[in-house]
């Protein structure tokens, strides 16, 4: 037994080390390091129970040590017969009030936070212009991406979703498909996308996402939906309102014709082959059968989560199915036409996407 | 048990259901098992009442334009009634007279046969007035709900049935009197539903 | 019907175990299916865990992986954790209470095949196209979009099995309710036995919304109903309560039986009597009952709104108060006893700590903001497998080695046994601890994969090599059964010594008809009261040795159950045009079981009697015997 517990003892030593070590995590996804309110909120609320648990755990601890120690038959001997104790009256009504009272001081920030945290009531506020106070976005989850709607601009985008920092931006979230959620870990806790109805909620965007290492917070789905969910990713940036109020204006403009000579080529291919599915103006529609692509030149990512460049996006074109496993895109072959892509096609897609933004 | 023992109007015990070890477990455990059942009607409530109405966009069928009174009213009473005559045959099982018993038992099975048949003309006309099973989530929800119960009445009615057919020779004992008390226990509770399918599904869905 | 003590040959074995209706049998039947299903569920936890091991691993596609995690959550759940439990409800709550038999031998026998019929189909879903991959809690909206047969092998295997556990359930109820040994009174069971009670009660209310949501997945999927499809009026949110209703009543299904085993290891190895019984007893029911008024805790984020969800979290909190009375009448129990660190008693040692960690982490999920953050992360994987794991899975190893010689005659190896233990139990921390943390990290729960660039390699590669360790306390496990199976090294009727209740007054393993004479309850912990006294028998007796009635064997549960079986695949290919015999399959099949259950009704079966000479020359052959029937 003693040998058990040196055993113990090293193994939470080390484990304790290596959270250490490995800090809170990147503070793109990391819930223990909040970059807004609401993500605070559940941080306060996480060390507060983390608190009181511990205090918990430190009494029952202590008992038990004692008690596995202090009363080993090895050291009381064979034949000693303990007292039959029946039970205590006063100590069951101690260990019945004492957690009650700490379950209280756990109650009462939960009862308020879970009101607050669901106010939505200032969603549909307007000046006295009629015009909405806060910003709303619409988000509507496909199998395996994120449509980002902008009712009040009237502009859509898919997969990274811009956002102002210091407000409240409130969410209306519905599912195209089958159940998904909705989750950035750093800015806010995750609330389920249904196919029957819509639910809402808001997020306050408190760090500029330019000072992280990659640039954007990352989103994810949280609820299982097939093969991809685990790829399902999408990214956010926030910024300030200035910056954000440039950038919806941008989208709002009339995208230009492809500047250079291969990017009007991929643009040729891209009116036979994709346009079907795949709007390139910041005006939409929402509810096309692909993601909008105005911004893909100043997305982070391919697909949502394979890195920026050419190379992954050609792969990406010409056979999703390897990436991302039943989704819902055809292959290269099939939009092509019964041809597969030629590496030209693809070059001069790949450049056209790529020279796709509204960052100046 | 002594199946051969042959007992009197006098011997016979004032309850033959409870009267062994067998027929007192059989008693427990079935009245445990109807309380499984209501959960399972209860969940069937539920679901009913969350997909009342509820359809495709262009669905027309609701509650109040589908369900008409008159019919459902009189196979609610012939199912009272014959929940009242299975009464009777348990009054006269107690009393160890196996003629009578059989003959109310008679008498509830073919009341419960109309109400079925009542229930099949009822379903045969919703369906042919296009409101069929896969019509929308509402008829799928009143059609499991209804016809669940529908299918404990055919339950209930074969083990009726069954028990008078194999019976029928030898009369009462303590072996099968246990089984024919929990028969007529299992009709009052496939009653007992009805009731609040007739309430639940019928009268609020005309009247609200 | 002189048929005790004979040699028999390997098929009449097979034969009596296919047959039998003796609830130590069935016990051994449960145990053996339920250990296989612990395997094959363990050999899918090793495979997630490779998988997992470092980022972008292709172990697994990503569509393997989903049916992986599907059928792991199923099969541990429904067809190892549950089974085994039974196991031990089967052996031992009945002569806990002083009885011959369950309520319902037959009953008995078929939930056990029902079990055994719905898992096997489950199961064969592997080799027919494609296992279940919508998650074993199987959401209403991915499980409609679901290809190929999986779900419809889920829903149907889940029927038949839940409504085998559904009879189990009722069967214990009613023998507890009618079949006490007189003296046992409700305040003198045994705290398994009142566990077991309780559990079954839940089993009884909790299994109905179970099928009753089965079923209209079987109908939405099979037959064109549309109680989940959106477009034609349905909700899918219908789904997450009904199975919720049930899943969290499941979760007591499971624990309290697992707290059941380790206050009767408390007890003896402590060679002290329970302290707090009632507050015990009282606490078991306030566990059942709030365990029903919770469930929506497991759908906070679903958008139910704040009132429902601040209702929900704080029910939820309050279930932490009679679960910490628990915890703290153990220690209370061993605290002045005189501990002997036997393996069950250093599992039961070992699940104080473990449990309290996952009972905290359920605390800090109650709180519903909070849980929008750990909701579907890893956090709750960590949690669920600290409760399942640190709290089921412990007791079952306990009461393996604990039961082991009632159930066999035989006592496992202590030394291989503490192998198991410490493997088991630092790979159990290890596996799970981290996870966490992976969870406070942003890792969503059920993603067959991650990249490089989210900070989880190190974590998960931990976790990883802790199951390892996992899989060798089970292999060690293996070993020592073999071993002690292989020495047959045949043990008395108290093999631990310090036994407090009935089952350790008879031999291990009993007799068929358990007691030759009924005994009489003198109090708590009736053996220990008649050892205190100097009773060499260990028991009073209720009533003189007489005759004993026994009921016969029957082969019907097995066709009964058979019957769902073929029934099953009928219901399973019902609207796949290439199979036009699929309605016929479904007739024959339900043709089979209605016609097993008419046989049943109208042949009469009154069982047998052992006659009074037998029961005084098998008591003189030292009594534990084994009878054919």
């Amino acid at each position: 037994m003693m040998k058990g517990l040196t055993n113990w003892r090293l193994f939470a030593l080390l484990t304790a080390l290596l959270v250490f070590l490995s800090g809170c995590g990147r503070e793109e996804i990391s819930t223990l390091i909040p970059a807004g309110k609401v993500a605070q909120d559940q941080f306060n609320l996480l060390i507060l129970s983390t608190i009181v648990m511990t205090f918990v755990i430190i009494v029952v601890s202590v008992i038990f040590v004692l008690a596995i120690v202090k009363f080993r038959r090895s050291k009381l001997g064979d034949d000693m017969i303990p007292e039959q104790v029946e039970g205590s009256a006063k100590l069951e009504f101690i260990w019945t009030a004492v957690p009650i009272v700490l379950l209280l001081i756990l109650a009462v920030p939960t009862v308020y936070s879970t009101f607050d945290l669901a106010d939505v009531t200032a969603m549909d506020s307007t000046d006295e212009e009629g015009n909405q106070e806060n910003l709303t976005v619409n988000v509507t989850a496909y199998l395996y991406w994120w449509e980002f709607e902008y009712p009040e601009q009237g502009i859509v985008t898919a997969q990274e979703l811009v956002v102002p920092t210091d407000e409240r931006v409130y969410f209306n979230l519905i599912s195209a498909d089958i159940k998904h959620s909705f989750w950035i870990p750093s800015v806010g806790g995750k609330l389920d996308v249904n196919p029957e109805n819509v639910n809402k909620f808001y997020l306050e965007f408190d760090q500029e996402s330019s000072e992280l290492e990659d640039g954007v917070f990352y989103g994810k789905c949280a609820e299982l939906c097939g093969p991809s969910h685990a790829l399902m990713d999408f990214k956010v940036k926030s910024v300030d309102r200035e910056e954000f109020d440039q950038w919806v204006a941008s989208m709002q403009e009339e995208p230009e014709p492809a500047a250079d000579a291969l990017a009007q080529e991929g643009e040729e291919t891209f009116a036979n082959s994709c346009i079907g599915c795949h709007a390139v103006s910041g005006a939409g529609p929402a509810g096309m059968p692909g993601p909008n692509l105005t911004t893909f030149g100043d997305r982070n990512r391919v697909a949502g989560f394979m890195e920026h460049n050419e190379e992954n996006l050609k792969n990406w074109i010409q056979d999703p199915q390897e990436y991302k496993p039943g989704n819902l895109m055809p292959d290269g072959q099939t939009n092509n036409g019964g041809e597969p892509f030629s590496e030209q096609e693809l070059d001069a897609l790949a450049a056209y996407l790529m020279s796709l933004s509204v960052e100046e | 048990m002594d199946l051969n023992k042959r007992y009197t109007a006098q011997s016979w015990p004032d309850h033959p259901e409870t009267a062994t070890l067998e027929g007192k477990n059989k008693f427990v455990g079935f009245w445990l098992l109807l309380a499984a059942e209501s959960v399972t009607f209860a969940s069937l409530f539920a679901t009913y009442l969350a997909l009342k109405d509820r359809g495709p966009e262009a669905s027309e069928f609701t509650a109040s334009g589908l369900f008409e009174l008159p019919l459902v009213f009189a196979m609610t009473m012939i199912l009272l009634t014959s929940s009242l005559t299975s009464v009777y045959a348990m009054h006269h099982m107690k009393n160890h007279n196996f003629k009578a018993m059989q003959a109310w038992l008679g008498i509830t099975v073919f009341l419960g046969l109309t109400f079925l048949g009542l229930e099949i003309y009822e379903f045969n006309h919703y369906v042919h007035l296009g409101f069929g099973y896969t019509t929308s989530a509402f008829s799928a929800a009143f059609f499991t709900l209804v016809g669940t119960h529908g299918a404990h009445v055919l339950f209930g009615l074969s083990w009726f049935i069954a028990l008078m057919v194999r019976n029928s020779k030898r009369g009462l004992n303590m072996y099968n009197a246990p089984k024919f008390y929990l028969a007529a226990l299992y009709w009052h509770f496939i009653d007992v539903v009805w009731v609040f399918i007739f309430t639940v599904v019928y009268l609020m869905g005309v009247i609200g | 019907m002189s048929s005790l003590a004979q040699k028999k040959g390997f098929g009449a074995v097979i034969w009596d175990y296919l047959t039998t209706v003796d609830h130590k049998k069935i016990a051994i039947l449960y145990l053996i299916s339920g250990g296989f299903f612990f395997l094959v569920g363990g050999l899918e936890a090793m495979m997630i865990r490779i998988q997992l091991m470092k980022a972008g691993n292709d172990f697994l596609s990503a569509g393997l992986y989903n049916e992986m995690i599907t059928m792991h959550g199923t099969t541990m759940i429904f067809l190892a954790a549950m089974p085994i439990l039974l196991a031990f409800m089967n052996a031992i709550m009945p002569l806990q209470i002083g009885a011959r038999d369950v309520a319902f031998p037959f009953l008995n026998s078929l939930g056990f095949w029902l079990f055994f019929f719905g898992g096997i189909f489950l199961n064969l879903s592997w080799f027919m196209g494609g296992a279940p991959d919508a998650g074993w809690t199987n959401y209403a909206s991915l499980a409609l979009a679901s290809e190929g047969h999986g779900i419809d092998f889920y829903s149907l295997g889940l029927t038949i099995s839940g409504f085998g556990t559904l009879i189990a359930g009722i069967n214990f109820l009613v023998t507890i309710i009618n079949m006490r040994a007189p003296g046992m009174t409700y305040m003198r069971m045994p705290l398994f036995t009142w566990t077991t009670f309780v559990a079954s009660a839940l089993i009884l209310l909790a299994f109905p919304p179970l099928t009753v949501g089965l079923f209209f997945m079987v109908f939405d999927r099979m037959f064109g109903a549309n109680f989940f499809v959106v477009e034609m009026g349905g909700n899918t949110i219908i789904w997450e309560h009904l199975f919720w209703i049930f899943g969290h009543p499941e979760v007591y299904i499971l624990i309290l039986p697992a707290f059941g085993i380790f206050s009767e290891i408390f007890a003896i190895f402590s060679r002290k009597r329970l302290f707090g019984y009632t507050a015990l007893v009282f606490a078991t029911i306030l566990i059942g009952f709030y365990g029903f008024m919770v469930w929506a805790h497991h759908m906070f984020t679903v958008g139910l709104g704040p009132t429902a969800n601040a209702v929900f979290a704080l029910a939820t909190m309050i279930i932490a108060v009679p679960t910490g009375i628990k915890i703290f009448n153990w220690l209370l129990t061993i605290w002045g006893g005189s501990i002997k660190f036997t393996v069950p008693m250093v599992y039961a040692i070992a699940f104080i700590p473990s449990f309290v960690a996952g009972g905290v982490t359920g605390v800090m999920q109650a709180i519903a903001p909070l849980d929008y953050q750990l909701h579907d992360s890893y956090f709750i994987v960590a949690h669920f497998h600290y409760v399942i794991v640190g709290g089921v899975v412990l007791a079952i190893l306990a009461g393996t080695h604990l039961y082991w010689p009632k159930m066999f005659g035989t006592m496992l190896s202590e030394k291989l046994g503490m192998v198991t233990f410490w493997t088991f139990f630092i790979g159990f921390h290890l596996t799970f601890f981290i996870q966490h943390f992976l969870g406070l990290l942003g890792m969503p729960r059920r993603v067959y994969t991650f990249g490089a660039d989210q900070g989880w390699d190190l974590f998960n590669a931990i976790s990883s090599l802790g199951a390892l360790f996992m899989a060798i306390g089970v292999i060690v496990l293996l070993i020592n059964v073999v071993i002690t199976s292989v020495k047959n090294v045949r043990v008395g009727n108290d093999p631990w010594e310090d036994g407090r209740t009935l089952e350790w007054a008879i031999p291990s393993p009993p007799p068929f008809y358990n007691f030759a004479q009924t005994p009489l309850v003198r109090g708590l912990d009736t053996y220990w009261i008649e050892k205190m006294e100097g009773n060499k028998e260990g028991m009073v007796y209720a009533e003189p040795i007489g005759d004993v009635h026994m009921p016969n064997g029957s082969i019907i549960p097995l066709i009964m159950s058979f019957g769902m079986f073929v029934a099953s695949f009928g219901a399973l290919y019902f609207q796949d045009d290439t199979k036009p015999w699929a309605l016929a399959v479904l007739i024959i099949g339900l043709g089979i079981t209605f016609g097993s259950m008419l046989v049943r009704s109208l042949k009469d079966d009154l069982g047998f009697h052992i006659t009074k000479e037998e029961l005084l020359e098998d008591a003189k052959r030292g009594g534990n015997t084994d009878g054919l029937k």
